[in-house]
């Protein structure tokens, strides 16, 4: 079979199979292209997941792209970013308009009543966790809290300030970008 | 929810743009490109900062739909981020939303790997690009802590007792016990279905 059109289909299973989110994606990638068509090599696939994290975008997009330029360069990339949309494509509008017929079911309104606020916990988990990385450069509760970086936290307290002084979100990353040159280029 | 219709309107008056025009679809494909482009983090990360966008910034939407549809992409297989991304723009503006969305989101990190991808080495250790990572990665930081402080004032100004708990519970329970998200958004959406039936949580 062509190559793409087997990347195609591979990664279609992926976005089919995976729940939980872009880290839940990569044991399912691995298992595809590593283990059962050798298509790269296990370092290879490490190196995948380091990039996928630290690189701005989904991480299941990003290691979906990185592996499909590996194995038929930018076509393989798109390809497989392609068969990895394609079952949210179909599921999401599909929900979406189950939505639009029976939202307004009581038992359907609940549910979602019990899921705004989780939701927003959820939100708040992550906002916890990004303040670990930005000030103590770990991904859980830092264990020593005197052991900062201070450049994170004179980038977060700026961007605060910017966020309270209505300042587009955009502009707000662009801004923290430099900002993180800058002090790197200082200190 | 009168309050929510109002609010909206307010911020259509007052940035102009409305939802369905080609100006529209202009600013939401460069804004969701853009923000894309510059976040590091998965779903729960680019969710916030689509937010602040979208409902803060422009009123093409409000929270209650985007808290909806953030809890459906998180419990669909799939992308969180691409999965939201599919609702938001349909809740927008149709199935052109959906387009334009879908294709925002997914092209910077589409265009950035595939350079990447031929840099690799020259990428993963340079000290300058890891700053700029560094950088936006707090500037995403503050705009996360801001939506969540915001919707957790929102969740008590209600004042209603059961939501409350439920984001308490949820809260401790992915950040004490790591319990993965999925598992807490099943059980809330069961306590939901049984207990928050009554109009007065819609």
């Amino acid at each position: 079979m062509n190559i793409l059109l087997l990347l195609y289909w591979e990664f279609c299973k992926i976005g089919l199979f995976c729940v939980g989110g872009g880290y839940a994606s990569l044991p399912w990638i691995q298992a595809a292209v590593v283990d059962n068509y050798h298509w790269i090599t296990m370092t290879e696939f490490i190196d995948i997941f380091t990039i996928s994290q630290m690189t701005p975008g989904p991480i299941g997009i990003n290691a979906a792209t990185f592996v499909g330029t590996k194995i038929a360069g930018t076509p393989g990339a798109i390809v497989a970013t392609l068969g990895f949309v394609t079952p949210s494509l179909i599921l999401c509008l599909l929900i979406t308009y189950l939505m639009k017929k029976y939202g307004e079911l009581s038992a359907i309104k609940g549910t979602l009543n019990g899921l705004r606020p989780a939701v927003v916990a959820l939100i708040c988990t992550a906002g916890l966790s990004f303040i670990w990385l930005s000030v103590w450069n770990t991904e859980s509760v830092p264990t020593n809290f005197a052991d900062f970086d201070i450049k994170g936290i004179i980038i977060l307290l700026i961007a605060m300030i910017a966020v309270k002084k209505k300042v587009s979100v955009i502009t707000l990353l662009f801004g923290s970008g430099v900002a993180g040159l800058v002090l790197g280029l200082l200190m | 929810m009168n309050n929510e219709t109002q609010q909206l309107d307010d911020a259509v008056n007052k940035l102009n743009i409305v939802p369905g025009t080609r100006h529209f679809f202009w600013v939401l494909f460069k804004s969701t490109f853009l923000i894309s482009a510059f976040t590091v983090g998965g779903g729960m990360v680019i969710i916030p900062l689509l937010k602040k966008k979208y409902v803060d910034e422009y009123g093409w939407i409000n929270d209650k739909d985007t808290l909806d549809i953030t809890a459906i992409a998180q419990s669909l297989p799939g992308v969180m981020a691409v999965n939201a991304s599919i609702m938001l723009g349909y809740k927008m503006a149709g199935f052109m939303g959906t387009l334009v969305t879908i294709l925002a989101t997914v092209l910077p990190p589409l265009i950035t790997i595939t350079i990447i991808a031929f840099f690799y080495d020259l990428f993963a250790h340079n000290y300058y690009v890891q700053m700029i990572l560094k950088g936006m990665q707090c500037g995403a930081t503050a705009v996360i802590i801001d939506v969540g402080l915001n919707l957790v004032y929102k969740l008590f100004k209600k004042k209603l007792l059961l939501p409350i708990l439920i984001a308490a519970g949820t809260f401790i329970a992915s950040l004490c016990f790591n319990v993965n998200p999925m598992y807490c958004v099943l059980v809330d959406a069961i306590i939901g279905l049984m207990l928050l039936r009554d109009p007065k949580y819609n």
